[in-house]
């Protein structure tokens, strides 16, 4: 077996050495009744070749996103990411080294997330950032979490435009955390609807921008309102690269930001390992959620960083803890961060003008389809548009044509009675002839 | 000719100690790296994008103020991570035998099946009639666990071995709930990870402590005598944090259950009975796996993991969504909503369908290893680490002297006694002599702890160089060679770090005025 270095001789001089007969003696322990004799049912193993094969055939069975006309979104999005990002991800040091427990051998790790947490508070406007989360949408419980913690109220106001999944992860934990969570209905353009869901117990508003129907919104007056009351706003963004032509939600008074980092140095991978981002006011950071690197000096006074804070931290603190979180997305942030660095301000400001750029055009292809009917007022790189007839449908009639159309909103949220609603995405990677090939055939298919 | 343990040969006068200080400060080809943002950076870019006309459409909702992002041409950012690499320890460049976090070999084949456009480059959103074979894929690596734990079902979705515990235990308070038994108290053995009694509470439970017997495990007594109707669970891991097999771990399970208690146990242990023995067998209701450990996914410096749980009957209705299910015509269907057979299911833990790359490189190596490797994995680990405890039972104290320990070996501090050296001075003194420490000061019952696991892919020469580090480390530590613990490490890229001062003074991000230079105090 290739990844076993033991050789039967050694195993036999292994066990004398440690002075039994059998390795069944080492398991002495298990209870007789649990003892397993033979192998389970399930194959023996295989060769690289082979599993090469099976998987390759797997593989194939799925509809690349680069293989047609693609307009996903709704909170993954589909970019270019340079060779360099994926080449340096795969360097042993950093794809099989651990959390940097010890940092004397470990500051390529820390200097990286160092590096992340500055990246990220500048790209969400914000003072301090994590060393990243799971995901958006588990960033995004973990501020509602937060908030209460930080206002001791325990209702948290959730607006009509943040992405379905986010919601029910946060309803999720919400349910047991004693969080009164108020999910105001689905809007396009709601976000501002939740200033009149404030109120003296209202521990956090949440709202995105761009929402999930694409629209993009001054958060200004929301955050005014917020404070106002002694609540916190939660900035939610599920596409970052946004953050390269729109107001940041820091500039906008938000007091914490969450969103999905993946857009930046991660693929697809059809929903994860992606990375959540969390930035807030400085003031907040002992009651933040999750791992913090931080700058310090060695026995010589060399600069060096390592993790710290740690008494926030459920190793430390256990039931006490601000969370149970253990891990933070290490691989997907050091990709994230190299993207970010090639990319630059110069770069990230480009790549979001080509990315509304491309949205602008396919805006203006399906605004010319009779019976189409556009419904997102300020956009980014995605909106929502409503259809003739049930969204799924159409998508499944297209995918079979050969064009991936977007994501119908009754696959977030099925009893939101908007069925005839479509999302669709454009970035960098969308060329002219597949908004052509998607707006004729949309069109041919609407009018079947 | 003496020879250097690695096996070169070396002459005793050429280790001669004539160090002139470098002109540069440099360190041979060591290169020191400044922080992105200390360099000339603030135009530049790395990706050649077109100029487009600026948008028209967004009004006052334009970023206008510099972000303070700088950005970096090709080469440079190239050399300036491949320098930051070259600061890291990682298993690819010597045993990493960090207890409790199965640091094994990460093979390559689960990179390049991962990068098959395929599986990379799909959304997790289009259609189900497009992402058949990715459906597939979860389905068998959803069997293989599944037949591997003896459990009939398993949620696939949480996003880590600690996300799997708030998925168990949130699947346990949506089974009492669903009775009409609002629990109020988990049940938690002193020697439990932190991320155990963590995660209780976050579920809104309180912790109740199990105590430990003198021989590592749970106190039945203990445990009989702290169950009762308000315990919604006991979380129990097995093996255990010391790196021992609960022997009553049948009886546990049936302490619990007289008592209407589920079963949670924490497997991040599975590696060390993989294949030997199914938790299902054990009365568990409910495990997770960390594919990160047993099944190999890189660690990546951190993350990410992946922890799907397997459930029992009475917990699998309760599982998050979304479901995988089989459709008549033999393909496959993600049920995304609480509907249908999945209305009791208790929510969602994350968006989308879980860690997908992490699913594809864990069943590229279960498939690799099969039935037969999976079950030499268990034996082999369970090898190396009584091995190391055999061997430096004579010359360190193992916790627990009496019997085998599973695939961790844990050594206390009592052999230190009298020397002024500290487990984290060894664990430091380790590092110069060419090794990533052992997990240290855990379990937290044990004093000093030291928890070495060593995983299956150590060769026996590379344990025997190891074994013989640390036994002249030993040697030195016992016979007043207190200088080389007290400073160390002295040959790693960074001295010892002041972790105090950088909680008492926390600097989280590099800030474009300069801050004065922090100091040791």
């Amino acid at each position: 077996m290739r990844y076993l270095p033991l050789s039967p001789a050694d195993r036999v001089e292994m066990l004398g050495a440690i002075g039994v007969s059998s390795i069944d003696d080492l398991f002495v322990d298990v209870p007789p009744a649990a003892r397993r004799e033979g192998v389970v049912d399930l194959p023996l193993h295989a060769g690289e070749l082979e599993v090469e094969r099976e998987m390759s055939a797997m593989a194939g069975r799925n509809r690349t996103a680069g293989s047609g006309p693609f307009f996903c979104g709704a909170g993954a999005y589909r970019h270019h990411v340079p060779a360099t990002v994926d080449h340096i991800i795969q360097r042993s040091e950093f794809l099989t080294s651990y959390t940097p427990y010890q940092p004397e051998i470990a500051q390529g790790t820390l200097q990286v997330l160092f590096e992340f947490q500055t990246q990220v508070a500048a790209l969400t406007g914000m003072e301090v950032a994590n060393a990243s989360m799971y995901d958006g949408s588990t960033a995004c419980a973990e501020a509602v979490m937060m908030a209460q913690r930080v206002t001791r109220r325990a209702r948290a106001v959730m607006s009509g435009g943040v992405h379905p999944h986010y919601v029910e992860t946060t309803r999720t934990l919400a349910h047991v955390a004693g969080v009164d969570l108020v999910i105001l209905p689905a809007a396009v353009d709601g976000e501002a609807a939740v200033i009149e869901a404030i109120d003296a117990d209202t521990a956090c508003v949440v709202v995105q921008t761009p929402n999930v129907f694409g629209t993009a919104t001054d958060v200004t007056k929301i955050a005014e309102a917020a404070q106002a009351a002694g609540a916190l706003l939660v900035v939610v963004t599920t596409e970052v690269v946004s953050l390269g032509l729109l107001k940041s939600p820091g500039e906008m008074g938000a007091d914490v930001v969450v969103a999905e980092g993946q857009s930046i140095g991660n693929g697809l991978n059809f929903g994860g390992p992606y990375v959540g981002l969390f930035a807030c006011k400085e003031k907040f950071v002992r009651q933040m959620p999750g791992r913090l690197c931080g700058e310090t000096v060695d026995a010589d006074g060399r600069r060096g960083f390592v993790l710290t804070l740690s008494t926030r931290e459920q190793h430390i603190r256990r039931d006490k803890a601000t969370s149970n979180i253990c891990t933070n997305s290490g691989l997907c942030a050091l990709a994230f961060s190299i993207h970010m660095t090639l990319l630059g301000e110069v770069g990230l400001r480009k790549l979001a003008a080509l990315n509304h750029q491309r949205a602008r055009e396919l805006h203006k292809a399906l605004s010319k389809i009779k019976g189409v009917e556009i419904l997102t007022p300020r956009f980014f790189n995605e909106f929502a548009i409503r259809l003739p007839k049930k969204a799924a449908e159409i998508v499944e009639t297209l995918a079979g044509n050969g064009v991936i159309a977007g994501v119908p909103y009754s696959r977030l949220d099925h009893d939101a009675g908007l069925d005839d609603v479509l999302i669709v995405a454009a970035t960098e990677m969308t060329l002219p002839e597949d908004i052509a090939i998607f707006a004729h055939s949309l069109d041919r298919v609407i009018h079947a | 000719m003496s020879m250097h343990n690695i096996g070169r040969p070396t002459r005793p006068e050429a280790a001669t100690d004539i160090k002139p200080a470098t002109l540069t400060g440099g360190r041979g080809l060591l290169q020191d790296e400044a922080l992105l943002f200390e360099r000339d950076g603030w135009d530049k870019t790395g990706v050649d994008l077109p100029d487009c006309p600026p948008a028209d459409d967004l009004g006052d909702l334009v970023r206008g103020d510099p972000i303070g992002l700088p950005g970096l041409s090709e080469p440079e950012a190239v050399r300036h991570y491949v320098r930051l690499s070259q600061k890291n320890h990682a298993i690819d460049l010597a045993l990493y035998p960090l207890g409790s976090c199965t640091m094994k070999h990460n093979p390559r084949l689960n990179e390049k099946m991962a990068r098959l456009p395929g599986f990379a480059d799909i959304h997790p959103l289009q259609p189900q009639s497009t992402v058949q074979g990715a459906l597939e894929l979860m389905d068998r690596l959803a069997h293989w666990l599944k037949t591997l734990t003896g459990m009939p079902a398993v949620a696939l979705s949480p996003k880590a071995g600690a996300h799997g515990e708030l998925c168990g235990l949130l699947a346990i308070r949506a089974a009492h709930e669903a009775r009409g038994d609002a629990r109020k108290t988990v049940l938690v053995p002193t020697s439990a990870h932190g991320t155990n009694p963590a995660t209780a509470a976050f579920v809104g439970y309180q912790v109740v402590e199990i105590a430990q017997t003198d021989d590592g495990r749970v106190d039945l007594a203990d445990l009989e005598a702290k169950l009762g109707p308000d315990v919604a669970a006991i979380m129990v891991t097995n093996p255990n944090t010391c790196g021992l097999f609960e022997r009553d771990v049948i009886e546990i399970a049936r302490l619990a259950h007289a008592a209407g208690t589920y079963f949670y146990c924490d497997g991040a242990n599975f590696n060390a009975i993989v294949g030997r023995v199914r938790p299902g067998d054990l009365g568990v209701d409910a495990m997770h796996i960390n594919l990160h450990k047993t099944f190999s996914t890189p660690h990546g410096g951190g993350g990410p993991g992946a922890g799907p749980v397997v459930l029992s009957e009475a917990l699998a209705p309760f599982a998050p969504a979304p479901w995988l299910t089989h459709t008549e015509e033999g393909g496959f269907h993600l049920l995304e909503h609480e509907v249908a057979e999945a209305a009791q299911s208790f929510g969602r833990m994350c968006a989308f369908h879980g860690q997908m790359g992490m699913y594809v490189r864990a069943y590229a190596y279960m498939r690799s290893h099969g039935a037969d490797g999976l079950r030499q994995v268990a034996e082999d680990a369970v090898l190396n680490a009584n091995y190391i405890k055999a061997r430096l039972s004579d010359v360190m104290s193992p916790a627990f002297p009496n019997g085998p320990c599973m695939h961790e070996a844990l050594f206390d501090d009592a052999w230190l006694e009298g020397t002024g050296i500290t487990t984290l001075d060894f664990a430091k003194a380790m590092i110069d002599e060419g090794f990533h420490p052992m997990t240290m000061y855990f379990p937290l019952v044990v004093h000093g702890a030291m928890l070495i696991e060593p995983t299956e892919t150590e060769s026996k020469q590379e344990l025997d160089r190891f074994i013989e580090a640390l036994r002249m480390l030993a040697q030195a530590a016992t016979t007043g060679d207190s200088e080389r613990f007290k400073g160390a490490p002295f040959h790693a890229p960074m001295r010892r770090l002041d972790e105090t001062l950088a909680a008492r003074k926390p600097r989280l991000r590099w800030r474009p005025v300069a801050a004065e230079p922090l100091a040791a105090e």
